[in-house]
């Protein structure tokens, strides 16, 4: 069996180029989020921006809050990663070069293009605008989303290749040997298993991605280069899925390699750790028609197979991950910091998520929900409370002062506006799909309205902790690229 | 439907809260033998392994009996009535914005331009079923309206700058 075994070395400070990560994630999330209450408060009526306005900012926070996410993600995993194998610094920085180049892009067709075909560019919206858009604008959207694909393109081909030159191949870095043969105690640690698996999937979603923005960038200028809509909506979706659930996969590789530290137990690589990995590698890959199922045409064993695979895919989540930290945090004697509740709590936004979302995938429900605000209410749910809890968790953990350091109650009381703001937000999003709000709407029906209020005073308090969180590591980026013992130990070890 | 969904949900979730919540106030102690906790823990994991999917998958295979995409057979009685849809940016196109209740209706929708989805809400602005509307493609909505009354219908995919705006009605009730 796969062994880990803590010992009291000093925490590895962040590179420059993972504290670049960090701080541009900051500024673009809460600007994000600022987005998202200006969207919320136009339903609900508080003010009035006008629908292009409104569906300009909407195609910003989707490209944003993906992107920006999918950033975030890059740098706890390249973090943790570079502790095991070697990562070229020179391509990271490459990405963050093409990321920034693509937001400009980005930018400049939205707010100057007036582009705003939403971040899924589901063809043929983009090349059809009736006049609200130039093909120019259009191309410079997609060409944004390429420029951005080909930075991350390259950043997981370095860690494929440093996995490789490690560990011999991505099945090795995967743990195939002891999950298929005897475990010998050498699986990969699940800091490099997890990033073999997001490098697989994101290898192969962002090829898919690439084709269908070439394709369809050919088509902007020669119409006659027909796409099948269809084909084109498969492919979006498939690169948009396991894009946007890689980002979970990368940053809980925060919650694998801190919360041991916190408890001084070892989150083991064992056999049912690894086939958990594995399933999730497959079925990350094979869930996208769960997009689809109102896209009859497509042929029925696809779309009951993305039926299918919704319920399967909550049992590495739930059963092995979310199972795996209540197990090293119950009786650990750990110490409850910033750092150990939001990782903590991000399992449990994870968790809590997934539920709506498979729901979502049963075929007779999403006849009725699909497309409505229950969709955005449970991806928020796994994206804010889980994903982003684990990056706000990784930076108060990088800027901690010292092992011992107290939390001040403005901190104390952020997190817990944080908790409460994002479930008082997504719930309010959920109620409103169980009643039949219409999603990526910019005005509501009357009936919607009341729900929409109540969301938006959430956000408010939940973009209020955010700044609180922001403001902290800000403020403690001195401390958070120099190497010493952050976490605390648990309580009869330290006494 | 959508009641049953918010439930289930809401209990699911609960039950996530209360584990975590249990978990979270036991964490003060510390058990310092980790392996007797390890083989409690993993024995547990096992029995919940199979709790779980006691229970998710015959509700994973209950769900799939009844599949929106054929029509039910024997739920509804005369001919089947059929209204032809296509979606432009941003109005409905129907060939019929009027049927008969308690008889089967096949809505077959496509699309003019891009993507839309024709949702269906009922007289109490619920919505009852949908389809997407892509060029290129029909898909058809088997559906018998139950009562009588004026149904809105609503675009469910976003299609531009006037999507929220391209709505319709369909009227059910004797001609």
């Amino acid at each position: 069996m796969a062994t880990y075994t803590y010992t009291p070395v000093p925490d590895q400070g962040a590179k420059a180029g993972v504290l670049a990560y960090l701080v541009i994630s900051c500024v673009v999330l809460l600007l994000m989020m600022l987005f998202g209450l200006l969207m919320r408060m136009e339903q609900a009526q508080m003010i009035s921006i006008g629908a292009l306005w409104f569906y300009k900012i909407m195609t910003l926070h989707g490209a944003g809050m993906v992107g920006i996410v999918a950033l975030a993600g890059a740098a706890i995993m390249w973090h943790f990663l570079r502790q095991y194998v070697d990562l070229s610094t020179g391509i990271f920085m490459a990405n963050l070069i093409l990321f920034l180049t693509g937001v400009v892009m980005i930018l400049a067709s939205v707010l100057l293009g007036d582009f705003h075909a939403a971040w899924t560019f589901l063809f043929p919206l983009p090349t059809t605008s009736m006049g609200m858009w130039s093909p120019g604008a259009a191309a410079l959207f997609m060409g944004g989303l390429l420029v951005i694909g080909v930075g991350f393109v390259l950043l997981h081909l370095d860690i494929a290749r440093a996995i490789i030159s490690r560990y011999g191949g991505l099945g090795r870095g995967l743990g195939w040997p002891q999950l298929f043969g005897p475990d010998d105690g050498n699986a990969p640690p699940p800091a490099v298993v997890a990033s073999t698996m997001v490098t697989i999937v994101n290898l192969i979603g962002l090829v898919v991605g690439a084709s269908i923005l070439v394709m369809m960038l050919i088509n902007v200028y020669v119409p006659t280069f027909e796409i099948d809509p269809l084909l084109a909506k498969g492919m979006i979706y498939f690169f948009g899925h396991v894009f946007i659930n890689a980002v979970i996969y990368m940053a809980v590789i925060a919650v694998y390699e801190i919360l041991p530290r916190y408890t001084q137990r070892p989150w083991k690589a064992n056999k049912v750790f690894l086939a958990s990995w594995t399933a999730s590698t497959i079925m990350v890959m094979f869930i996208f028609p769960h997009h689809l199922l109102m896209d009859y045409a497509y042929p029925k064993w696809f779309l009951i197979m993305g039926h299918i695979i919704g319920y399967l895919n909550t049992f590495p989540i739930l059963i092995v991950t979310g199972y795996g930290a209540m197990m090293i945090v119950y009786r650990s004697g750990i110490r409850w910091d910033m750092c150990s509740r939001l990782l903590f709590v991000s399992l449990f936004g994870w968790a809590v998520g997934a539920m709506p979302a498979f729901i979502d995938g049963t075929i007779t429900v999403n006849y009725v929900m699909h497309n409505t605000l229950w969709v955005p209410g449970h991806f928020h749910t796994y994206l804010l409370l889980g994903m982003v809890a684990m990056v706000f968790g990784f930076m108060y953990y990088l800027g901690k002062p010292n092992e011992n350091a107290p939390d001040s109650a403005l901190d104390v009381a952020a997190f817990w506006g944080f908790v409460i703001g994002t479930m008082g937000f997504t719930m309010s999003f959920l109620y409103s799909g169980k009643i039949s709000a219409a999603r990526r709407y910019a005005e509501h029906l009357p009936e919607w309205v009341p729900y929409d209020k109540i969301a938006s005073y959430f956000a408010m308090l939940l973009i209020a902790s955010v700044l609180v969180f922001i403001f902290r590591f800000l403020t403690r980026l001195g401390l958070a690229s120099r190497d010493y013992q952050r976490a605390s130990l648990a309580r009869s070890m330290a006494t | 439907m959508q009641e049953t969904a918010w439930q289930v949900s809401l209990v699911l979730m609960l039950m996530i809260t209360f584990g975590v919540v249990f978990v979270a106030i036991n964490s003060g102690k510390r058990e310092e033998e980790y392996g007797p906790l390890v083989k409690r823990a993993y024995s547990f994991r096992t029995k919940l392994f199979w709790a779980v999917a006691f229970v998710f998958f015959p509700a994973m295979i209950y769900n799939l009996m009844s599949l929106p995409y054929s029509p039910k057979a024997a739920a509804s009685s005369g001919p089947t009535q059929v209204i032809n849809v296509t979606g432009h940016m941003w109005y409905w196109e129907m060939d019929r914005d009027q049927v008969e209740p308690n008889q089967p209706v096949d809505i077959r929708v496509t699309s003019a331009d891009v993507n839309h989805g024709f949702g269906i809400y009922d007289p109490d602005l619920r919505l009852i079923a949908q389809a997407q509307a892509m060029p290129g493609y029909t898909n058809v909505i088997h559906i018998t309206f139950p009562k009588e009354g004026t149904y809105r219908v609503l675009c469910m995919e976003y299609c531009g700058v006037a999507h929220h705006n391209m709505m319709t009605e369909i009227k059910v009730g004797k001609s």
